[in-house]
């Protein structure tokens, strides 16, 4: 017990044994309130002030009928709305690159969209064009996959390493055939890189082909010479991306591990 | 006491007859701090003052001291945050950024949506004030005809300029012509927030109003700093051209454009706006605004070319509007940053712009034509060079004037560009210090092993790729000190870039020979001996003389934007030393990132070609990221809070 406050008790205590003055007392019992007063805001103002972190996770992956498949980082972004807070903005978020997704959120009620010109694929459009929204109502954790239809998809990709090589052989299935929407493939590539972050921009080496130039888009094979690697390590990450005419984001297989 | 009675009476009688004074005379004091509107336009001189306030805060792509930083301004609205003069010259694979803060420019993977954009609010605060300047010029009764005709042309050719430089960077924006107002007793903003109005309506009114205004400006050749018949013209030109081609190539680009027309040109239109860039351009080629001309006062193509951003006398005809500054006024730190670090003005700052191989080598050879710059022969083996500039022998006299390569001269003194000592073993003999000496294999005397002036990887300051900057460079003893600063203007239109206005709208309209003729005197000027002929010309041509002419200018990026080629040029895919050699002078050749060509001196006392140079072809390791041009890039973002505060604002396309 402080000095101060045991004076305090005292007095009410037994007034008369210990007698004080009176303006003593009385700027010791303000100085004992003002501090009791900035103890309380203190205390409270942590409550009060500040909200708490979001705890809802939504997660989940671009899927075509069920199938996943890759995109470049951070290039292919979606955009998480909520109203009823004064002005409108988008939560901006981008896919990783195996298509995934995830973001905290607050329990609520959003709006998602993916916009116009965005990803390998195309999502589903408003009769005026703009892109539709999917309602999302956060009430806990939730997962939700994305239903899009890619121009393209990359089937039975096989990725092995031999004499110094990474050699890919896989198909390449047209999925938007009608003529409003339909694209030509610009070209293929094959990217490898020591991390697992393989792409077009990102790689130590890349092989690609014209989309003019494959013969048989049910067998299509690339080959990319592994460069020497300082410091050394026996293996490199790998995938094949296909690009599509006026697309910008290119869509990619699953990385593979390769040693060698 | 009747004396004192009086007394008091007459000081009584003179305090009342003070006090007489109307309180509604006493109460009105003219402040002395401010000038009401009459005042202020009543007087040519004060006019001209406001004048120059409403110049200085034009908007430029690159300038020379810099451009705010958009929406970045914590405090004071009229004293933003400036970028660096030099970056605002850097990126687009054009060159590399030697400087650590600065290395972003070639390690990020991606150019935001929000890059290159205006600041909206910054911006319309302006236009208002320009549109406050016009009418209150147009209502003063004190000021000559003549003056208030002239400053009324002023007024709307920097309002028309400024539209110009929004719809370039945001495509159709609210066209505000007249101060708005608001009402505090309806308290309402909604009859206030105005809708973007479309891309080709912010291009017309450009057009328009400096078609409208042009005879009321003078046409004098000496007036350069201030807006002339001739630099109402030439943006008229340029952006017809402008407008033109987002008509015609848009149509590459289909994704790129809004369905109430904010962004896109319909195809339809080309032909009217290259008609009118043309019809502009050679008003000004014509000799109707003044007798302009290309800059030929020395007799090397390349001094001739450097000399033409530096003389600001009347023997310059060929600038048409600059951005001028003064020694004692207003100067600026491009020297100081980017002189060559070993002639260095102010000790430890220079060397920050290092011009690419990529452009370096879309230098033709004086022929005509093109070819990497020869490091290998045939079979492999380095070619040997006696003398290090050797190598750039025979090319466009652009090329010195605007890079300065490996053993140039300035200010009489040579760079001193050289990574280390080739080895007879392979190997290589460098330091990681500038300048720094060493021991030969076989001797026992330092010398020194690396130049001056790099390059060495990572060392900010000297340069990183080989070359240094030339283009604006400053000789002047003094120029490149902090204290000082340089006074070299800042050219925003000149007569050569209104001649590959003319170049290109004739060749789109099919008047390829006419279109041949007027690029063949920018060209001649250059030291290019052969002319082209109208079958040479092509649309490859026509974006490569600009990429030259006008590098570093402040037009790739909006050039390219237009031609609906920057999604190809700045592809996201890294940049081979396969992609530099070839396709040369193609318009969609690939340049993500910025390569150097780093001079090796040779060194085996038992072979000839001891003592002569080699060179190499190396990305900069610090190069780890590369430009990527989205689609949503076409068209910079207009950020969330200002469609928040006006939901007439469409949001761009593809972001």
């Amino acid at each position: 017990m402080t000095p101060l406050l045991r004076q305090i008790l005292n007095l009410s205590d037994n007034p008369i044994s210990k007698p004080v003055l009176i303006n003593d007392i009385s700027m010791k019992l303000n100085i004992f309130l003002t501090i009791l007063a900035a103890g309380c805001m203190l205390v409270l103002s942590c409550k009060k002030d500040n909200y708490e972190a979001p705890t809802s996770l939504l997660s989940g992956k671009l899927v075509y009928k069920g199938e996943t498949f890759g995109v470049e980082k951070d290039q292919v972004p979606f955009q998480l709305y909520q109203f009823g807070f004064g002005k409108v903005g988008p939560i901006g978020q981008s896919f990783s690159q195996d298509g995934t997704y995830s973001a905290l959120l607050f329990d609520g009620d959003y709006k998602l969209i993916i916009p116009n010109g965005q990803g390998p694929f195309l999502w589903k459009k408003t009769a005026a064009g703009n892109p539709d929204t999917t309602v999302i109502t956060m009430r806990g954790n939730q997962t939700l996959d994305l239903e899009v239809t890619p121009y393209y998809m990359i089937r039975t990709p096989q990725i092995t390493a031999a004499a110094g090589k990474v050699n890919a052989v896989f198909k390449v299935e047209k999925i938007i055939t009608d003529a409003a929407n339909a694209r030509n493939i610009e070209s293929v590539g094959l990217y490898i890189n020591r991390t697992q972050f393989a792409s077009s921009g990102t790689n130590i080496a890349a092989a690609t082909t014209a989309g003019a130039a494959i013969a048989d888009p049910n067998n299509i094979a690339l080959s990319v010479t592994i460069p020497a690697l300082t410091p050394t390590q026996n293996y490199v990450y790998a995938r094949i991306g296909v690009k599509i005419a006026n697309v910008e984001d290119r869509i990619y297989s699953p990385v593979t591990k390769v040693s060698f | 006491m009747k004396k004192l009675f009086l007394s008091i009476t007459i000081i009584a009688l003179l305090l009342g007859n003070a006090g007489c004074k109307k309180d509604s005379d006493f109460l009105d004091v003219k402040p002395i701090s401010l000038l009401p509107n009459e005042v202020a336009f009543s007087d040519p001189a004060l006019v001209l003052s406001i004048l120059g306030d409403l110049y200085n805060r034009q908007l430029d792509f690159s300038s020379l001291d810099g451009r705010p930083i958009p929406e970045s301004n914590t405090g004071d609205p009229n004293n933003p945050d400036i970028e660096a003069g030099w970056r605002t010259f850097s990126d687009f694979g054009e060159s590399f950024p030697s400087e650590n803060g600065s290395y972003f420019l070639v390690r990020n993977t991606s150019w935001g949506y929000g890059e290159w954009r205006v600041d909206w609010s910054r911006s319309y605060r302006y236009i208002r004030e320009l549109n406050l300047f016009i009418q209150r010029d147009s209502a003063s009764t004190a000021l000559t005809a003549a003056d208030k005709t002239r400053f009324m042309a002023e007024g709307r050719f920097l309002r028309a300029n400024y539209y110009f430089e929004m719809v370039k960077r945001m495509g159709g924006v609210p066209l505000v012509t007249s101060p708005q107002t608001y009402d505090e007793g309806k308290g309402e903003v909604v009859s206030l927030q105005t809708p973007r109005a479309k891309e080709s309506d912010i291009y017309d009114f450009v057009i328009n109003e400096m078609e409208a205004i042009k005879n009321q400006l003078p046409s004098d050749v000496n007036t350069k700093s201030r807006a002339t018949k001739a630099a109402a013209l030439a943006v008229k030109s340029r952006a017809a051209l402008y407008a033109a081609s987002i008509a015609k190539y848009g149509a590459n680009t289909p994704q790129v454009s809004l369905p109430g027309g904010e962004v896109g040109i319909p195809a339809s239109r080309a032909t009217a706006y290259y008609t009118t860039a043309l019809a502009a351009a050679k008003e000004i080629i014509d000799g109707n605004a003044g007798a302009y001309k290309l800059y030929q006062s020395l007799p090397d193509p390349a001094e001739n070319f450097a000399a033409l951003f530096l003389d600001k006398s009347s023997v310059n005809q060929e600038a048409i509007w600059i951005e001028d500054f003064r020694v004692g006024g207003r100067t600026h730190g491009y020297t100081t940053n980017d002189q060559p670090y070993s002639i260095s003005d102010e000790g430890g700052d220079a060397g920050r712009i290092n011009p690419s191989l990529n452009l370096v080598e879309n230098f033709e050879k004086l022929d005509g034509t093109f070819a990497p710059l020869p490091t290998t022969d045939g079979s492999g083996n380095p070619i040997y060079y006696t003398n290090q500039e050797d190598i750039f022998a025979g090319r466009d006299g652009r090329l010195r004037g605007t890079v300065l390569v490996p053993n140039s001269l300035f200010k009489g003194k040579r760079v001193d560009i050289w990574a280390g000592y080739q080895l007879a073993d392979g190997s290589i003999l460098s330091s990681d210090e500038a300048g720094s000496l060493k021991k030969l294999p076989g001797t026992n005397t330092d010398i020194q092993v690396v130049g001056k002036d790099g390059p060495i990887s990572g060392l900010e300051f000297r340069t990183q790729s080989g070359f240094y900057i030339r283009k604006y460079l400053d000789p002047t003893v003094g120029s490149g000190r902090r204290g000082r600063g340089s006074d070299v203007a800042y050219i925003r239109y000149r007569y050569a870039e209104v001649l590959l206005n003319a170049a290109e709208a004739a060749f789109e309209l099919g008047q390829t020979a006419i279109a041949a003729g007027y690029m063949n005197q920018v060209r001649a000027r250059a030291g290019l001996t052969t002319p082209l002929t109208s079958t040479d010309l092509s649309f490859d041509r026509i974006v490569h003389e600009r990429r030259v002419e006008l590098a570093f200018e402040g037009h790739i990026l909006f050039d390219y934007k237009r031609w609906r080629i920057a999604h190809i040029v700045w592809d996201g895919a890294q940049t081979s030393l396969a992609d530099l050699g070839t396709n040369i002078g193609k318009a969609t050749q690939r340049s993500t990132q910025p390569w150097g060509l780093w001079p090796y001196k040779y060194y085996n006392p038992a072979s000839p070609n001891n003592g002569k140079w080699l060179y190499k072809e190396v990305k900069p390791p610090v190069v780890t990221g590369f430009d990527f041009f989205r689609f949503g890039n076409y068209y910079s973002q207009i950020n969330d809070a200002i469609i928040a505060a006006n939901p007439k604002l469409v949001r761009q396309p593809n972001q």
